[in-house]
């Protein structure tokens, strides 16, 4: 029996008077990776950044229901320290423009005040670079800006950042959007890996990329979670009509 | 048909050369003033210049080394006020930008940034040099760093509204908080910019001349003492212009080419700076 690590119970995320994330219901298994698809404007980004607490700050957003990380509701902890366990990659990449691309590896680290010593953050940034698939491309450049990466490199190295403050649960809202097909192969490929120190949760609006990379799929329509199951039984054999029709194509 | 176009082209060409014209026309009056201020000003400058104060009507070999380093002090002073609370205020601005309160702090900076200099000083006589009885260089200090305020709170906001949210929003995913977000990623993302905009600000104030007429008031000799009347550039070439003695405009002509070389050093510095250490976003 696999370990769950974040329920979701009864959750709601508003913005304002919109109610955007409707009444969700899910468990997410420890080294998983679990997909949330569904098209445009279903509400699947704003639950991904509610677990860990993102969502919050933006103005006017709320959120209620309860949402665990093991037995603790996030809403109850410190958002810092949530935002610690539970670390996030973008839809862009966004390494830090001012820093190189060894200090933006440590930069969950450096930025937050905690001094480690000079072999220990090599060790990290080399074991985080390592596990984000871009040692080698890098190696050599650790003190360039890393905004002269490439695109792809760069969400890479947005991952390294992330897994550098080796949290429990990825979360990563469609990672690959702004990617080229090469690229977002490197990155799937990635996930593959990270599996099995991490726990994942991928928004992508995507479906292939779901079918490929996840172990579970959730399918968000309107706000609604319609249907949550393994990516397997998801794709061969949906049980609501919605998510026949968005696998389908009969709607995006 | 042919005709129409022809003239449609001739009017495109004869409105790109007017705007050409007026750019160029744009550099002449600052071309004019330089080459005037140096012309002139140039051989009154030797090494006694900025060592001496200046010598009674009749005497020769005066110097402005008195206004040279009120101005300096008083600057600076105004700078350490004005710096902090401008990029402060700055922050907020671009942090909130829809907040009631930004909208009011808003709309006092562009009203300030529209104040007459002369009304500036005199406010502050009121407030700082008639309850104190006396003359002092911190009250002319206070004058200039509120006319500074407007254009580093201006500076600051415009450049760090540029910074995107996504970079913010990475520095929050990694568990920093709010003072460190502001402090470790969209400050130094925006150095270039809100340093550009203080040293705009220093040479902005660096020659007026209203707000420290009755403030700094002026001083015949060399003062340390920011609590006492004190001697700046801009006084000197006031009073000493509008005397009648030759040796007095000589050191007026003198004053003002420096205060123009300061002024340019800084803008160019500026340039400089914006240039070399531009974060690219």
């Amino acid at each position: 029996m696999e370990s769950t690590v974040i329920t979701s119970e009864n959750f709601n995320a508003y913005f304002g008077p919109n109610h955007v994330v409707k009444n969700v219901n899910l468990t997410i298994p420890k080294n998983n990776i679990v997909a949330v698809m569904g098209p445009s404007g279903c509400g699947k980004t704003t639950f991904l950044r509610c677990i860990n607490r993102m969502h919050e700050l933006i103005p006017g957003a709320t959120a209620s229901g309860k949402l665990l990380l093991h037995e603790d509701d996030v809403y109850d902890l410190n958002p810092i320290l949530v935002r610690l366990k539970i670390g996030m990659v973008f839809q862009r990449p966004n390494p830090f423009p001012n820093l190189s691309i060894y200090d933006n590896v440590i930069a969950g680290y450096k930025l937050n005040g905690v001094k480690l010593p000079k072999n220990k953050r090599d060790e990290v940034v080399e074991s985080s670079l390592t596990k984000a698939a871009l040692w080698n491309e890098v190696k050599d450049n650790l003190h360039k800006k890393g905004t002269f990466l490439s695109g792809g490199q760069q969400q890479r190295l947005c991952i390294a950042r992330a897994v550098a403050m080796e949290p429990e649960v990825l979360l990563l809202d469609e990672p690959t959007s702004a990617l080229d097909p090469i690229s977002t192969a490197s990155i799937e490929q990635l996930l593959f890996e990270l599996k099995k120190n991490y726990t994942l949760v991928i928004v992508t609006h995507n479906m292939q990329q779901a079918g490929r990379v996840s172990d579970k799929t959730a399918f968000f329509y309107m706000g609604e979670l319609i249907e949550y199951d393994a990516t397997r039984e998801m794709f061969t054999n949906p049980k609501d009509t919605r998510t026949q029709n968005y696998i389908t194509g009969r709607f995006s | 048909m042919k005709n129409r176009v022809r003239f449609r082209i001739g009017v495109s060409n004869v409105f790109e050369g007017i705007v050409a014209l007026f750019a160029f026309l744009i550099s002449l009056p600052l071309l004019a003033v330089i080459y005037y201020v140096l012309k002139t000003g140039l051989s009154k400058i030797n090494l006694s210049f900025f060592s001496n104060i200046p010598k009674p009507v009749g005497e020769l070999g005066g110097g402005i080394a008195n206004a040279l380093i009120g101005s300096l002090y008083i600057v600076a002073v105004a700078t350490v006020i004005a710096v902090p609370i401008g990029i402060l205020c700055g922050i907020f601005l671009s942090e909130n930008k829809k907040s009631k309160l930004a909208y009011w702090s808003r709309l006092a900076v562009d009203i300030m940034q529209g104040i007459p200099s002369i009304v500036i000083g005199i406010v502050v006589y009121f407030w700082l040099v008639k309850t104190r009885h006396t003359f002092s260089a911190l009250s002319g200090s206070v004058a200039l760093a509120i006319m500074m305020l407007p254009v580093i709170v201006k500076s600051t906001e415009e450049t760090l509204k540029l910074i995107p949210n996504p970079i913010k929003e990475a520095g929050y995913a990694l568990g920093l908080p709010y003072h460190k977000v502001i402090m470790r990623i969209v400050l130094p993302c925006g150095f270039s910019g809100i340093l550009s905009g203080a040293l705009l600000a220093v040479a902005r104030v660096a020659g007026e001349t209203a707000p420290l007429l009755f403030t700094a008031f002026g001083n015949p000799y060399i003062s340390h003492n920011m609590l006492k009347p004190m001697q700046s550039l801009p006084l000197l070439i006031f009073n000493y212009a509008t005397s009648p003695y030759d040796e007095w405009h000589d050191l007026a002509w003198g004053a003002s080419t420096i205060l123009l070389i300061w002024v340019l050093l800084l803008n160019v510095t500026t340039k400089l700076i914006t240039k070399r250490w531009k974060v690219q976003l």
